[in-house]
């Protein structure tokens, strides 16, 4: 007698499934930076002017490039996708290296901004950041460690995709299974919304 | 076609070897995994807990320095809270029981569920790991409390860092069940026809999806200021060190609820099982579980009345923690009305249910005490507030984990434990948990503060008291413990529905095997709770 399986197994394929647990992990990296925003929202609030005068420091010029690449890389995480479900592994694939590549761009124009700053002594414990007044400090506190934590995300939405081309290689990935990389999609594009939120928020308000 | 399976192999002999068992995706030995662990980490935590007592027997120093008291007491709640209380519940008997309940044979993602399992190892690792290396274990309380926790040279990053690594053990949990519940539920199994220990479950894993992550960054967020020297809380650099409060609460005070609701479930499984009538007021509790869990997010502030904040803000908090006080109560209501007029059979997970509603009552009427904010500042950060909190958590949740390991114990191991011998174990720790909890709350009442080592003589009859009943909890803990693993071992062979349960576990074998059920789950229309 063979064995008895039910028809609402967890052993199934469920498509749905994976969407609803990835949108769910989703709301909780939403909030993680969200404890991030009120922090700053409160500081920005009890110390305006010192942060407006710690964010004449950043390069605005950077952070736009930044912000255009960012941007670019979702348009092509999301024509990976379509081009996946429309059968086009090929087209899939290079879309996929792409995204990749704009990901690193953007890291390595980070790494400059960064020591650019850290050459002028702007680093935690380091001389000409101890001489600011605290609201300038906590600027740049707040700094390092929401765009530091984003420039995590960004590697490991990267180093996820890097997983998604082998399972596309292993054929596990395909047009007529391809929730890994929808998955790996939208992981990248909330890479990408927390993005447009720090941008405005340290190097554009006036 | 016939029911020609007499001996199904259980889930325990299908496959062999400790591999089977430590990379396992079978949600039952998951959350048998979980058991072991949470278990030996529980009885860590009470063993320092009555060092505490003990060294509190006389006024001055007894058995250990001050600072060593702050160590063991920061251990006590680290290893309570983020190692016991939060995971218990929904990491063992979620973990084995939601999807036999609902009737399925799995959680929605059994890679993600063993995933949990191993991070809460790793972060288990990480807050013992605090004993031995660098300079001692966090001395800082388990609030982690700015800028304490920022200037000490005791091990606190490396505790933060465990509490994070448990908090996404948790957020995957409960991530879990809110895709296995939406999914899994046979077809022809309602919302409403859900047993009400999903339905905590459910809101459960929804505070612990969007809670938790606020205490991540905030504990991240101490790390960063500990290791590359960031001044976020520590207000010779600029920062706030009540924002730290706020942040800490904005998840603290929603994961009392992850611990206490899921307990709740339970009890609302126990009492119509061995009252044999239907729960009286089914909807009322499934809702009540989501109002707690929704107006939970909402009273953070009330742990903070006494830090500095603006009138109308801690009016406003004070409300909203009394209106909590509504849904728990319409539970209470609905367990006694359902004990009304029934059958009653009195066996231990009975008694523990009980426990739980007179002691959950202490500690909720306890509650409003501290909520309401002209006694609160009398009562804040006294022993009122310890003992309040132990009622809850120990005398709510903890009973509600003793009731459910007696009522499951037979499904999950396929033995009955001795009955009276697990009757004697609850006598004992009713009474010794009693004796050592209420003379906290009088003693908090005449002033005696928290977290210390020394009191003045006046408090000394009161915490003798309390002190010899922690010995007879121990006691009633360690009789139980032997009870179960004796009985594990040689109690008699369990039937599949030695209750008289009617929800779908008591359809699968004792134990069950590997995909739960070996016929299809007979589901009535009439909910789950049908014993008519």
């Amino acid at each position: 007698m063979s064995e008895f399986i039910l028809v609402n197994s967890g052993h199934n394929r469920d498509d749905e499934a994976s969407k609803l647990g990835m949108w769910l992990f989703l709301f909780t990296e939403l909030l993680l930076f969200g404890g991030l925003f009120l922090v700053y929202s409160i500081y920005r609030y009890l110390n305006a002017d010192a942060f407006l005068h710690a964010s004449y420091n950043l390069n605005v010029i950077m952070g736009t490039v930044n912000t255009v690449v960012l941007l670019t890389s979702s348009w092509t995480v999301a024509m990976s996708v379509t081009a996946m479900q429309k059968g086009n592994i090929n087209l899939s694939v290079k879309l996929i290296y792409a995204t990749i590549f704009f990901a690193l761009v953007f890291l390595v124009i980070k790494f400059f901004e960064w020591s650019a700053k850290i050459e002028h002594g702007l680093f935690p414990g380091m001389e000409h950041l101890n001489q600011l007044e605290p609201g300038s400090k906590l600027f740049f506190f707040l700094y390092y460690f929401m765009t530091g934590l984003h420039g995590l995300h960004v590697i490991v939405g990267g180093i996820i995709l890097g997983f998604v081309l082998f399972a596309i290689r292993k054929k596990r990935t395909n047009p007529g299974k391809y929730m890994f990389l929808e998955n790996a999609a939208l992981y990248w594009h909330l890479v990408d919304v927390i993005w447009i939120f720090l941008f405005p928020l340290f190097y554009l308000i006036h | 076609m016939s029911l020609s399976i007499a001996q199904p192999i259980s889930f325990y002999d299908s496959k062999k070897g400790l591999y089977s068992w430590i990379f396992s995706t079978d949600h039952k030995r998951i959350g048998l995994l979980y058991f072991y662990a949470i278990s030996g980490f529980f009885l860590v935590a009470v063993a320092l807990g009555v060092l505490m007592r003990l060294e509190l027997i006389a006024p001055g120093k007894t058995i250990m320095e001050a600072k060593t008291y702050n160590q063991v007491f920061t251990l006590h709640g680290v290893i309570m809270i983020f190692l016991f209380l939060i995971p218990s519940v929904p990491a063992v008997f979620g973990n084995f029981f939601l999807p036999i309940m609902i009737g399925t044979d799995d959680v929605a993602f059994p890679k993600v569920n063993l995933l949990s399992w191993w991070l809460y190892v790793i972060g288990g690792l990480f807050a013992l790991s605090t004993l031995i290396v660098g300079k001692g274990a966090a001395d800082t309380g388990w609030t982690f409390y700015a800028p304490y926790s920022v200037r000490t040279g005791t091990n606190v990053t490396l505790a933060v860092l465990a509490a994070f690594i448990l908090g996404f053990s948790s957020i995957l949990t409960g991530l879990n069940f809110i895709v296995t519940i939406h999914r899994l539920r046979s077809p022809k199994m309602g919302w409403f026809q859900m047993p009400l220990f999903s339905w905590a479950l459910y809101a459960t894993a929804w505070i612990q999806v969007l809670a938790t992550p606020i205490i991540g960054i905030t504990l991240l967020m101490i790390a960063a200021e500990r290791v590359f020297g960031l001044g976020l809380f520590d207000p010779s650099l600029g920062g706030d060190p009540i924002l730290y409060q706020h942040l800490f609460w904005i998840y603290s005070h929603p994961a009392v609820y992850i611990m206490v609701l899921p307990a709740m479930g339970l009890i609302s499984e126990m009492i119509p099982t061995f009252a044999k009538r239907t729960i009286f007021g089914y909807k009322a509790i499934a809702y009540s579980s989501l109002a707690i869990a929704f107006i939970g997010y909402f009273v953070w502030g009330h742990h903070m009345f006494t830090s500095g904040m603006s009138g109308p803000a801690r009016i406003i908090f004070s409300i909203l923690t009394f209106l909590v006080a509504v849904p728990s109560a319409i539970k209470v209501f609905n367990w006694v009305a359902t004990l009304y007029k029934g059958s009653i059979l009195i066996k231990t997970p009975l008694l523990f249910s009980l426990a739980f509603i007179f002691q959950f009552l202490i500690g909720g009427l306890t509650g409003l005490v501290v909520g309401a904010l002209a006694t609160d500042v009398h009562l804040h950060d006294t022993y009122f507030v310890v003992g309040h909190f132990h009622y809850v958590m120990f005398g709510g949740a903890g009973f509600g984990f003793f009731g459910a390991l007696h009522y499951w114990f037979p499904k999950m191991f396929g033995k009955m434990y001795r009955e009276k011998t697990a009757q004697t174990a609850f006598t004992f720790m009713f009474i010794g948990f009693n004796m050592l909890y209420f003379p906290m709350l009088i003693l908090g009442i005449m002033g005696m503060p928290r977290r210390y080592y020394d009191y003045l003589p006046e408090f000394t009859t009161l915490n003798v008291i309390s002190t010899v009943g922690s010995w007879i909890l121990a006691t009633g803990i360690i009789i139980m413990v032997v009870n179960l693993i004796q009985s594990a071992r040689k109690g008699e062979k369990a039937p599949e529905n030695p209750w008289g349960g009617t929800t779908l576990e008591w359809q699968t074998a004792s134990p069950p095997s590997l995909h739960n059920f070996d016929r299809e789950p007979v589901i009535s229309p009439n909910g789950p709770y049908d014993h008519s």
